[in-house]
């Protein structure tokens, strides 16, 4: 029983995290068609936002706590400096996006490494956090809980605001047919803007909980970011039914298959198996209908 | 599947070029870039041997290993449209090829490599067997890469997975093979690679006229590898790649299969990698994990877009520019290099997305014209 419940159980917070990182790549994806190779440092940005956080406010309760709205914001802010700076330029050139977002995630890579070290910082969980729960005989970490619970507040979140706010109908107008929305009063330039921020402050709420599970390290997001990619291209892009789906997916199968062969072979066998699965589905798992060509 | 290619090759060319072929002003239009390929090969194969010391010469062949691969991006990427992210991939299965062979030469008939005594239980496993055989090695160079690529952008590219997706699944390639060789210490040396190779197909790799040899062989191959592109370039099917590029729908609708097309420039990219690989292994001494990862790979296309991606050379000198100044400012700024290296491509990638080819193009755009009447006729003939 152990063997099945434990890859399930982590499986299932990895996919949390992959989620928060995905989130935001799928929206600016989907909106502007600008892909963010930068977001695994705005996860970084969010786990040294705890850390600092928490030498600030010492008590590790209060300081999880208050890491969590710093984080967002922290990452939010770079990101809206990133779309201010460079990207507001390259709408026009999507595919370039992606490369002058590795040369952003480079400089904040370095940057990190500066300023916090090359070596990473632990970061305390306080009390409440560090016992577990028995989920059929295996002891189930509250950190990895929590990631889980962290996960399920974003994406409530976001489906609130996008269902039920103006701001979310104004992104969903600017999605689904941008000209027209534009006629129709919409400024898609702070729309824009606004998903920039809420998608790189998705990941960095990802960096709180990155930083509980294994600490900070300058290049946490190297890990992270081509699997969240991943889960984006599984998805179907703009697809916020499709990430949920594909990052639980791709977060429990990679669990099982690094218990069943090694860390190594379980990165190669789901890179196989999303070339796989694109066979099926080569838009993801969702596709939203258009008359456009391919 | 190459039914479109060869339906391509097959077309009678058309008159107009054939007309044009015997004014030579025609044929400077038509055949000038060849001039700049000469001039580039007098450079690195009588000017560089007779004048830079073995060991800059060391260094700029392993440039040279770069702008190969760097030359198979242009091609995919500059003219076909494809961010190929993973070319690191390609350029490792021809240097382990390379390394492989090299190792056992170096144990010797009938012996086994010295890492896999020192890691492992002393027993090869059965997939190094035919790389004793030199003439294997260097089918396997051409080969493997082919047979990959092939597989890889037939799965990816006939579903029409392109754009961003495509560029995402070549670098998890990247990322999945790396990560494949740290893992696998006892057949492939994990994560320090192959490397204390001893004779390069019975040279010996110490002698300095061997060394020579090796650069003169690898800028040979990107000689020959840019005459290959420029031909590429001007056929049919160089015509077809740019079209498929800037307008793959219409390509589709004219009756061609995109897919071939783009396949065919995939494949060419990922056997120019290998080759390149291939000559890095034995120029450097060493190929591990590491310089065939994701940031390697990425690190290849930064000198294709310094240089500009659609052009014929740019791509091999921006790779050689990247890997000069790389070892120049890693070595006088240490840990600011790793700026320069994001910077460069942020400040090229924004603001000179065609590269330093495009500079003169730019400089001629700012220049107000001064004869908009001649520019009517050039476009009503156009047209026409």
């Amino acid at each position: 029983m152990d063997a099945l419940t434990t890859p399930f159980l982590t499986g299932s917070a990895n996919g949390a995290i992959l989620l928060m990182a995905a989130l935001g790549l799928t929206l600016t994806f989907g909106q502007m068609g600008v892909i963010n190779m930068a977001n695994g440092e705005f996860l970084m940005a969010g786990a040294y936002a705890t850390y600092v956080t928490q030498q600030v406010v010492s008590s590790t309760g209060i300081s999880i706590v208050v890491a969590i709205p710093v984080a967002f914001l922290v990452a939010g802010l770079l990101g809206l400096l990133l779309e201010a700076t460079i990207i507001q330029w390259m709408y026009e050139r999507p595919l370039d996006t992606l490369l002058v977002t590795v040369g952003v995630a480079m400089v904040l890579q370095q940057l990190a490494k500066d300023i916090f070290g090359a070596q990473g910082d632990p970061v305390n969980a306080p009390s409440w956090l560090r016992g577990s729960i028995t989920v059929f005989g295996y002891a189930w970490p509250h950190r990895q809980l929590l990631t889980i619970v962290l996960a399920l507040a974003v994406l409530g979140g976001l489906s609130g605001l996008l269902k039920y706010s103006s701001f979310g109908r104004r992104i969903r107008a600017t999605v689904q047919n941008r000209e027209l929305a534009e006629t129709v009063g919409v400024s898609t330039r702070s729309v824009d803007r606004m998903t920039f921020f809420l998608g790189s402050g998705m990941a960095g709420i990802g960096g709180v909980a990155i930083a509980l599970i294994s600490g900070t390290n300058p290049t946490l997001g190297t890990t992270y970011i081509i699997p969240a990619f991943l889960v984006v291209v599984a998805g179907g892009v703009g697809q916020i039914k499709g990430t949920v789906i594909a990052a639980w997916v791709v977060g429990v199968a990679t669990a099982y298959l690094t218990d069943w062969t090694s860390g190594s072979m379980a990165q190669v066998i789901s890179f196989a198996l999303v070339v796989v699965f694109l066979q099926l589905r080569p838009q993801g798992l969702f596709t939203v209908r258009t008359r456009a060509l391919a | 599947m190459t039914t479109t290619v060869a339906d391509v090759n097959d077309a009678p060319s058309r008159p107009a070029r054939t007309a044009a072929a015997f004014s030579p002003a025609a044929l400077l239009r038509s055949h000038g870039s060849l001039l700049l390929i000469a001039a580039l090969a007098v450079m690195l194969l009588v000017w560089a041997p007779n004048s830079l010391s073995v060991f800059r010469l060391g260094n700029l062949g392993k440039y040279c290993s770069w702008a190969l691969a760097a030359v198979g991006i242009g091609l995919a990427w500059g003219r076909g449209g494809m961010l190929v992210l993973g070319q690191g991939v390609f350029f490792g299965l021809g240097g382990y090829a390379m390394a492989m062979h090299m190792k056992l030469e170096a144990a010797g008939p009938g012996r086994v490599p010295d890492f896999m005594e020192l890691y492992g239980d002393s027993t090869m496993p059965l997939w190094w067997e035919p790389f004793r055989s030199g003439p294997f090695t260097l089918f396997a160079i051409v080969a493997l890469p082919a047979l990959v690529s092939f597989v890889m952008g037939y799965a990816v590219l006939k579903r029409g997975v392109k754009g961003a997706y495509f560029a995402i699944l070549t670098q998890a390639m990247a990322v999945a093979f790396a990560t494949l060789l740290v893992a696998t210490i006892k057949q492939t040396g994990g994560f320090n690679g192959l490397n204390t190779f001893t004779t390069f197909f019975g040279q010996n790799l110490y002698d300095p006229a061997v060394q020579k040899n090796l650069y003169l062989i690898t800028a040979g191959m990107l000689i020959v590898c840019l005459v290959v592109v420029w031909q590429f370039n001007r056929s049919r099917y160089g015509e077809l790649l740019v079209a498929t590029r800037d307008a793959e729908e219409r390509v589709r609708f004219l009756g061609y299969d995109p897919a071939n097309i783009k396949l065919v420039a995939f494949m060419t990219a990922a056997v120019m990698a290998s080759i390149g690989g291939a000559m890095f292994a034995p120029l450097v001494g060493i190929i591990s994990p590491s310089d065939v990862n994701a940031t390697a790979s990425i690190m290849m296309i930064a000198g294709v877009a310094l240089g500009g991606r659609a052009s014929l050379l740019g791509p091999a000198v921006g790779a050689i520019a990247v890997g000069f100044g790389q070892s120049a400012l890693s070595e006088r700024f240490p840990t600011n290099w790793v700026y320069f290296q994001g910077g460069l491509f942020v400040v090229v990638i924004l603001l000179l997305p065609g590269g330093i080819a495009s500079v003169g193009a730019k400089v001629r755009d700012l220049r107000p014209r001064r004869r908009p009447a001649a520019l009517t006729v050039t476009e009503a003939e156009v047209v026409a």
